[in-house]
C-alpha cells in the first residue's frame, strides 16, 4: 500500500485530485505555511482560489503574483464564507492552526453550504480519524510525517518516492527573500 | 447524576457549584494551568486539568459513564468539538453546548448537539420583548417629513390589545392604512379589533407620533 492511500484516506492526494479537471473554484481557510503555498499552487495551475485569514497580514505570503481573492474574516462566520463565495465553491480547504476551528469551517461548508468535496488538516490522529469517519475527508499531517520519516530512517522504497514528491513542491523563493 | 462540565469560565464555575450544592457528581475540566489552580483550590477534587477535546484526557475524567455533557468554553468550535467527540467515542446520552453566535444554534442541532444555549440569543430576545411593545418604525416620508409612514407591533402587554380603532384617543392627523396580520393585509374597519402581533400601519403627521407611541405602547413613568 502507498502512504498516499494509508494516510491521506478516502480523498486521495489532493493535488492528485484536483489537478486533472477544468478550472475549480477552491477556498482556502487560513493561509498559513499550507494554506498559502496550496493557494499560489492552485493559482498557477489555473485554478480560482479565494484565500480566507484572520489577519490580512497573512497575505503577505501569497506575493505579488496571486491573482486569486484574499478574504479577511472569520471561517467560522457564515457572512465571511458568503463573502467568500463558498456557495459557488466546488471545494472548501480548512488548513488554519486550530483542530477545532477546521473541524467546525468543515462542517459548515458541508452543511450549510453544501460543498461537495470538504477537506480538514487535523493534528490529532484521534479527531482526525473520527471525522473521517462523520464524513470529512481529513488530513492528519502528524500521521503523515511520522510515516514519511518513518520510512526515511528505515530506508524503504517508499522514502524514495516521498523524496521526489517533495522535491517537486519545493517552492521558489524570490531573489530577495534569499 | 454524573455531569462533565468543560470550560471553567464564570458559567462553568457557578454551574459546578449549584450543581454540587444539589448533590449531583460532577467534573470540571479546564485547560488553563492557572485557571484550574485557582479552581480547585475552591472547588476541591472535582476539578481536572486538561484539554477537553483530548481523548485521552477525556477518558480519564470520566466521560464513559457521564450522563451528561456540558461544553461551556468561550469558544463555539470547542464547544461542538467537545460534544461530538463525547458522543462519537463515549456514546455520552446526553450534550449542551453553550452556543457564543447564535446563528451557530440550528447548526450544533443539525450536528447532534442535543441541547444548545446562547446567552446572546437570551438576551437579545429578553431586549426585544421590552423595545417590542409601542415602538413606533418608520416606513416612509411624505412632504418633507411632515407626513410619515410607521409600522407599530401590538404585543401582549399592549394597551389597545382588543380594543376597536373606534376606541382609540387617536386624534386626527393620525391615519390606520392597513393592520397586518398573519401575512394578510386587512383593511381597517371601525370596529376592527386589535389583537397580538398584529402590525399596524399609520400615517402620521410627524408632530403627533409622540401620541401614537403613548397609544400604543405600554405606560411608562
Amino acid at each position: 500500500m502507498l502512504f498516499a492511500e494509508r494516510f491521506l484516506g478516502v480523498g486521495g492526494l489532493l493535488t492528485m485530485s484536483l489537478s486533472t479537471a477544468s478550472p475549480l473554484n477552491v477556498v482556502i481557510l487560513g493561509c498559513g505555511r499550507v494554506g498559502s503555498t496550496l493557494a499560489k499552487q492552485l493559482s498557477q495551475e489555473g485554478h480560482h482560489v479565494t484565500v480566507i485569514d484572520i489577519t490580512s497580514d497573512a497575505f503577505r505570503r501569497l506575493g505579488t503574483k496571486f491573482k486569486g481573492q484574499r478574504v479577511v474574516g472569520t471561517g467560522l462566520d457564515r457572512d465571511t464564507l458568503e463573502k467568500a463565495g463558498l456557495s459557488k465553491a466546488d471545494v472548501f480547504i480548512a488548513v488554519t492552526q486550530g483542530d477545532n476551528t477546521n473541524i467546525m469551517a468543515a462542517q459548515v461548508a458541508k452543511k450549510v453550504f453544501s460543498i461537495p468535496r470538504v477537506h480538514a488538516r487535523i493534528y490529532d490522529p484521534i479527531r482526525s480519524q473520527a471525522y473521517r469517519e462523520m464524513g470529512i475527508i481529513t488530513l492528519c499531517t502528524t500521521t503523515i510525517a511520522a510515516g514519511v520519516l518513518h520510512a526515511a530512517v528505515l530506508q524503504t522504497e517508499e522514502s524514495g518516492a516521498w523524496q521526489e514528491r517533495l522535491e517537486a513542491w519545493d517552492v521558489e523563493y524570490p531573489a530577495q527573500l534569499g | 447524576m454524573y455531569i462533565i462540565i468543560v470550560g471553567g469560565g464564570k458559567i462553568g464555575y457557578y454551574l459546578s457549584k449549584k450543581l454540587i450544592a444539589e448533590g449531583h457528581e460532577i467534573a470540571l475540566m479546564e485547560k488553563d494551568r492557572r485557571r484550574y489552580a485557582m479552581l480547585s483550590e475552591e472547588l476541591g477534587d472535582v476539578v481536572v486539568q486538561g484539554d477537553g477535546c483530548e481523548v485521552r484526557l477525556m477518558a480519564e475524567a470520566g466521560f464513559g459513564r457521564a450522563d451528561v455533557v456540558v461544553a461551556v468554553t468561550g469558544d463555539d468550535e470547542d464547544n461542538l468539538v467537545i460534544c461530538q467527540m463525547a458522543k462519537k467515542k463515549f456514546t455520552t446520552p446526553r450534550t449542551v453546548a453553550r452556543v457564543n453566535n447564535p446563528a451557530n444554534q440550528q447548526l450544533f442541532q443539525q450536528l447532534g448537539i442535543d441541547t444548545t444555549v446562547s446567552s446572546t440569543q437570551i438576551i437579545f430576545n429578553l431586549l426585544e420583548q421590552q423595545i417590542e411593545t409601542g415602538e413606533v418604525i418608520p416606513l416612509g416620508a411624505l412632504k418633507n417629513g411632515n407626513i410619515e409612514v410607521v409600522a407599530i407591533t401590538v404585543s401582549e402587554r399592549s394597551p389597545v390589545l382588543g380594543r376597536t380603532i373606534r376606541e382609540l384617543p387617536l386624534d386626527k392627523n393620525a391615519l390606520i392604512i392597513s393592520i397586518v396580520r398573519n401575512d394578510n393585509a386587512l383593511l381597517p374597519q371601525g370596529d376592527t379589533r386589535f389583537e397580538n402581533d398584529d402590525t399596524v400601519i399609520v400615517m402620521v403627521h410627524a408632530d403627533d407620533e409622540q401620541q401614537l407611541r403613548d397609544v400604543f405602547g405600554e405606560a411608562h413613568d
